[in-house]
């Protein structure tokens, strides 16, 4: 069954990308999206029925071949089946499943495509192609086969964002993002030789045992040594932090929302952006044993999240605001891993990837409404022409900004549950620190932000071309369907597995299949005396490195902690919340001329924020520009004067002079051949007696 | 006694006693009427004397007092000889046949050069070798000059023969310095005198001479003069025999030579076949970039190509002979198939030799222009093809006798020579027609040698057809 869930999308891209001729347009297409299908089926019936207590050590491998074999290189292609994986597979297959459909309606008309050209199929099998990848990056038993799919979902990426490949500004996306991705791979790579180096494998298995040896193990590089966990555990988040558009590394995200929306829903916000969270937790046993590389993380994870929010105050695009989003969001996620809650990094991955593909889904229902019109100040009251995608992309806010009954914990959409129990935890981990407030603030501007979006598109009077406003219309139901259904999970995922993702110690570890200890009599009793309230014993994590699908160390508690953070704590984010819709409500429903004169007042700091924080203007000064001058020197100098210059000397000049003279030397006459010969063996015989071999 | 040398060469005599009655036959029967089923009768002769050869007892036996060796080396290079020969005697027959040059003589010739060959290839002995030399060259001369009516054609065999009696002079000297100076003709007692220590001057100048006579024959630089004027002059069908079975017969016997009676000196006579190999390379790759017509571009190709397969001879190993022989049977292959289109090559029933004409020839005859096009990249070297292999197989052993400039210059020469085979490529897919397009002929036995060659040059990439086990068979006997 494993191997249907990894294979069907691969054949779906095959049938599709080279069959479609055979087959026919439409049903080239149905076959993808019919595969993917039968895939997200399967895996939600290996997520259900998946029992980490079943199998030893709470994972177990499906085989597939011997992939590579080269020295003491030993590597299979197999499939690494533990709650990691399943939960990875839901959210994958779902999401990609319900594009596929998507894209029937949104992709039907393009006006990049002239008369009679084909690009359905070849858009289909693409996604197709980018999800095998991604099962391949998810379902690995060891770092080669993850690379593998790492660098598959990123050749996808390329492919799809480039997907109009006629727009120059695709194009230059495509290539940005390919580019900053190879950094992070870079860094990822690294990480696996100096693991290969260490522990001579590259097998999950034989890793996670070598983490407590890592640990105490020194490792020189770049002259200077370090401790190999924690070095391979920054390299490692390198290769995160380009996937997942962490600061630094983020410049292409935004960028790639030229794209078509669809892709931009799979890759750019569901699946392949938070391979790096998946990464992080995947190598969970190591970050445990790297606690300066886990801060490291958890700072730069709440820089994002606060950065990206800023940024996403004062865009215009719909779609870059809610790319935006995604990077804050996706800073969450590490924030939570950064802190030593895998778990909850996982919870925030799965509810997001609800919430933040309908986001973009419905985003994309409005485009294809406006006739891919995307700036937000030409839309306007557009609840009543487009009511579904209205109440859709309402259900996604109130997701992602985080509604809910406040202190119970779940009550909510699934925002609220994953994100509060995101900011709780980053109390708990940083004793109330940097990483905790940048959070709270990112939730203010996110509620705003979202809000903002909601009130410009759909409240309001109609702006920008009237005759748009007038054709507006609702999106065909293979667009409604994936609306209604990601619907539901943006609204239960949180509060159904809010137990499993953040419940008490025990469950987690039950879900996730390593072990738990209960403690002793005399700590209980300790424990609750201390705690009057408390109503759960102080469990602990006990499992090995390796076991099930996360490993958190005995002696880290942050799941218990967060659990009993101060009230104000577990109230901040709902507050922040009703702040950033109060801030919403005033400037863009009570009194909408407020942004453009704030704007105006506050000239540099909008400027500012306007422009992303200069990164783009700061790389292209430090990087690309010298970069491309450095390419000219050696296109010009190097390669066309030297290189093509000599090949040419030789080619045109000396082979044609050498070619005259054989011909001038065929004369035709008996007597200068005669001589020839003559003066052959003359030279022979004098350079034998002189310098040959005779005494 | 007698009884046992003549049951050793046994083929030889098989193949004159065939020739000597297709003579009678011609002469008393229907004369050149009859010329185009002795073709067939002396083509099938040689496939039998072919199968024979391979089929009889094992090898190792010697006749005459040690002057005839049949052993796996020679028995190797007479299956090539042979089997090439009657390839190229059954391409001629339609060809020369419509052009009325098709005289019974013709293939009497062949077989008698064949004969000639077989003795060279087997020779134990310097006059044993001279004879087997002779006899070839003798009926070489003859057939250059088939076309008598043609100025060109008898200027070729013209000029071919006073340079030929050139180089047999300059190989008698050396033969008979050789004599003076080991007073033996028999090469297992040269080798004797020879192979302790450092050789005599008077040896040393009686070894370049011999090497000189040879050289000739394979046509390496700078005694090549006569091969392009002779490839062109002489009729297309002449001109292709020229370029497969007397070139490998000629590299046998050059092998045979050095490593049989000069195996103690190799030192001494590699880095003169050294020099001749870069030399031939050089000059084969870069005088053929200024021909236009096909036959003279073949000619230098064929020098370019002993040039490689001299590379095996310079490493004076096993290995080198065996990549040696690799070389030329895969040689031979090619160039029955590119001179079987060439063959193919006319308009309104007239040869045509203008690489010109081939302009756009992939529109009009697809499957004959993917086939060319992959035997002249097997000719250039180009990877996937065979003529790859023959090339890696010399450089490795180049490199395994420590020949690494000679490789590294041969590698450069075959860039170089790429250029021409690529640019005839280039017409048939690429170029531009200008209404002198060439037609071609629809003889299926041309067709056949054609696709089948390409097809060679494809498929025995798997495994060479074993050729290379018994090359490596043959040079064990060899050197050892």
């Amino acid at each position: 069954m494993e191997s249907i869930i990894l294979f069907a999308p691969l054949v779906g891209a095959l049938l599709c990308g080279f069959g479609w001729k055979i087959m026919g347009e439409t049903a080239a297409m149905w076959v993808a999206t019919g595969l993917l299908f039968l895939s997200a089926i399967l895996s939600w019936v290996v997520f259900l029925t998946f029992d980490p207590t079943a199998h030893a050590g709470g994972h177990y491998t499906v085989s597939i071949l011997r992939w590579i074999e080269s020295g003491t290189l030993s590597t299979d292609w197999a499939i690494r089946m533990d709650r990691l994986t399943a939960i990875m597979l839901i959210v994958i297959t779902t999401v990609s499943a319900l594009v596929h459909l998507y894209s029937f309606g949104y992709m039907a008309h393009d006006d990049n495509w002239r008369e009679g050209e084909v690009y359905r199929p070849r858009f289909f099998a693409y996604l197709s192609f980018f999800t095998f990848a991604m099962l391949m990056l998810v379902t690995a038993d060891n770092l080669v086969q993850m690379f593998f799919g790492w660098e598959g979902v990123g050749v996808a990426s390329y492919l799809l964002i480039g997907f109009y490949y006629r727009k120059p500004s695709a194009n230059a996306a495509a290539i940005k993002a390919f580019v900053v991705n190879r950094v992070g791979d870079f860094g990822f790579a690294l990480g696996i030789f100096a693991l290969f180096f260490l522990v001579d494998s590259v097998n999950f298995a034989d890793v996670f045992a070598a983490a407590s040896t890592l640990a105490e193990t020194q490792l020189t590089f770049l002259w200077t040594s370090w401790n190999a966990a924690e070095l391979i555990a920054f390299l490692l988040f390198i290769g995160a932090m380009g996937k997942s558009a962490q600061l630094i590394l983020h410049t292409w995200l935004p960028d790639a929302m030229e794209g078509p929306t669809p892709v931009s829903a799979l890759i750019h916000a569901a699946t392949m952006v938070t391979a790096g969270v998946f990464l992080v937790c995947r190598m969970s046993p190591i970050m445990e044993f790297a606690p300066h590389a886990t801060a490291f993380i958890t700072v730069l994870g709440a820089t994002t999240a606060f950065f990206a929010a800023t940024v996403g105050l004062v865009q215009t695009d719909i779609k870059r605001v809610i790319a935006y989003s995604t990077c804050s969001q996706l800073g969450y996620m590490f924030v939570a891993a950064g802190v030593g809650l895998y778990s909850v990094a996982m919870f925030h991955l799965f509810t997001h990837a609800f919430f933040k593909a309908m986001l973009f889904l419905g985003a994309g229902s409005v485009i294809h409404a406006m006739h891919h019109e995307q700036d937000m100040t030409n839309y306007g009251g557009l609840r009543k022409k487009i009511p579904y995608t209205f109440w859709a992309m309402m259900i996604g806010t109130l997701a992602i900004t985080g509604v809910g009954i406040p202190l119970t914990g779940w009550i909510g959409f699934a925002g609220f549950a994953s994100k509060d129990a995101v900011i709780e935890g980053a109390y708990a981990g940083t004793q109330g620190g940097y990483a905790f407030w940048l959070l709270v603030i990112a939730a203010l501007f996110t509620s705003f932000y979202s809000w903002r979006l909601m009130f410009l598109t759909f409240f309001g009077e109609a702006r920008g071309d009237r005759h748009t406003h007038e054709h507006a219309h609702e999106s065909p139901m293979t667009m409604l369907i994936p609306l209604g259904v990601l619907a539901l999970g943006a609204t239960f995922a949180g509060a159904i597995w809010y137990s499993s993702f953040f419940g008490k110690t025990n469950e987690v570890a039950k879900f996730f299949g390593t072990h738990y200890a209960t403690p002793g009599t005399e700590e209980a009793a300790a424990f609750a005396a201390a705690n009057p309230k408390a109503s759960e014993l102080k469990y602990a994590f006990d499992g090995a490195p390796g076991e099930g699908g996360i490993y958190v160390a005995p002696d880290n508690h942050i799941l218990h902690e967060a659990h009993y953070v101060p009230t104000w704590v577990k109230l901040s984010p709902f507050v922040a919340m009703l702040l950033g819709l109060g801030i919403a409500i005033w400037f863009y429903l009570i009194n909408p001329s407020l942004p453009g004169r704030l704007a105006e007042n506050q000239r540099p700091l909008y400027l500012f924020l306007k422009n992303k924080w200069y990164f783009d203007e700061l790389y292209d000064a430090i990087f690309v520009k010298p970069a491309i001058g450095i390419g000219r020197v050696f296109w010009r100098k190097g390669d066309g004067n030297v290189i093509d210059g000599a090949i040419n000397g030789v080619a045109m000049g000396i082979v044609p002079f050498f070619t005259r003279l054989a011909g001038r030397a065929q004369s035709g006459y008996i007597f200068t051949y005669a001589f020839w010969m003559v003066v052959g063996i003359a030279v022979l015989i004098t350079w034998m007696s002189i310098g040959g071999g005779a005494e | 006694m007698v009884a046992a040398d003549l049951s050793v060469i046994l083929p030889e005599i098989l193949l004159s006693v065939f020739a000597m009655a297709a003579l009678l036959a011609g002469v008393y029967g229907g004369k050149d009427r009859w010329a185009p089923m002795l073709v067939w009768a002396a083509s099938a002769a040689m496939l039998l004397i072919a199968a024979f050869i391979g089929l009889r007892g094992a090898p190792g036996a010697v006749a005459f007092g040690g002057m005839f060796v049949d052993d796996a080396f020679s028995r190797f290079a007479k299956i090539v000889v042979l089997v090439s020969a009657a390839a190229v005697l059954a391409m001629s027959q339609d060809y020369m046949q419509r052009r009325g040059i098709l005289r019974f003589e013709y293939p009497i010739l062949i077989v008698l050069a064949a004969v000639g060959m077989m003795m060279m290839v087997s020779a134990g002995d310097l006059m044993a070798l001279y004879m087997g030399l002779e006899l070839q060259s003798l009926a070489l001369y003859v057939v250059a000059s088939l076309r008598r009516d043609s100025a060109k054609s008898t200027e070729a065999g013209l000029k071919y023969f006073v340079l030929g009696a050139l180089s047999s002079g300059l190989l008698l000297y050396g033969a008979s310095l050789v004599y003076g100076y080991t007073g033996t003709t028999l090469f297992s007692g040269i080798v004797q005198v020879a192979g302790q220590g450092d050789i005599s001057l008077g040896l040393l100048f009686g070894l370049v001479f011999v090497i000189a006579g040879l050289a000739f024959k394979v046509s390496a630089v700078p005694f090549h003069m006569w091969t392009p004027d002779v490839y062109e002059g002489a009729p297309t069908p002449v001109t292709a025999f020229f370029a497969t079975a007397p070139k490998v017969a000629a590299m046998a016997l050059f092998a045979r030579v050095l490593h049989d009676a000069f195996g103690g000196a190799v030192r001494d006579w590699s880095q003169v076949i050294a020099l001749l190999s870069v030399l031939s390379m050089f000059l084969g790759a870069i005088a053929a970039i200024g021909q236009t017509n096909i036959k003279r571009l073949m000619a230098y190709s064929s020098i370019a190509h002993m040039g490689y397969a001299l590379i095996g001879l310079a490493a004076g190993t096993a290995l080198g002979v065996q990549a040696l022989l690799v070389y030329m049977a895969i040689y031979v292959t090619m160039n029955v198939g590119t001179f079987a289109f060439i063959l193919m090559m006319e308009r309104d029933g007239q040869p045509v030799t203008d690489i010109n004409a081939l302009r756009m020839y992939s529109r009009r005859e697809p499957a004959r222009a993917l086939a060319m096009l992959i035997l002249l990249f097997s000719l250039a070297g180009v990877p996937p093809m065979l003529g790859f292999f023959a090339k890696l197989a010399v450089w490795q052993a180049g490199l395994d006798a420590g020949l690494v400039w000679l490789v590294v210059a041969s590698a450069v020469a075959s860039a170089i020579g790429a250029f021409y085979y690529l640019r005839i490529v280039f017409y048939m897919y690429f170029g531009e027609e200008d209404g002198d397009e060439v037609e071609t002929n629809t003889s299926p036995v041309l067709y056949a040698f054609l696709m089948g060659s390409a097809a060679i040059m494809v498929l025995g990439i798997a495994n060479m057809f074993g050729v290379d086990q018994a090359a490596a068979a043959a040079a064990a006997v060899l050197v050892n």
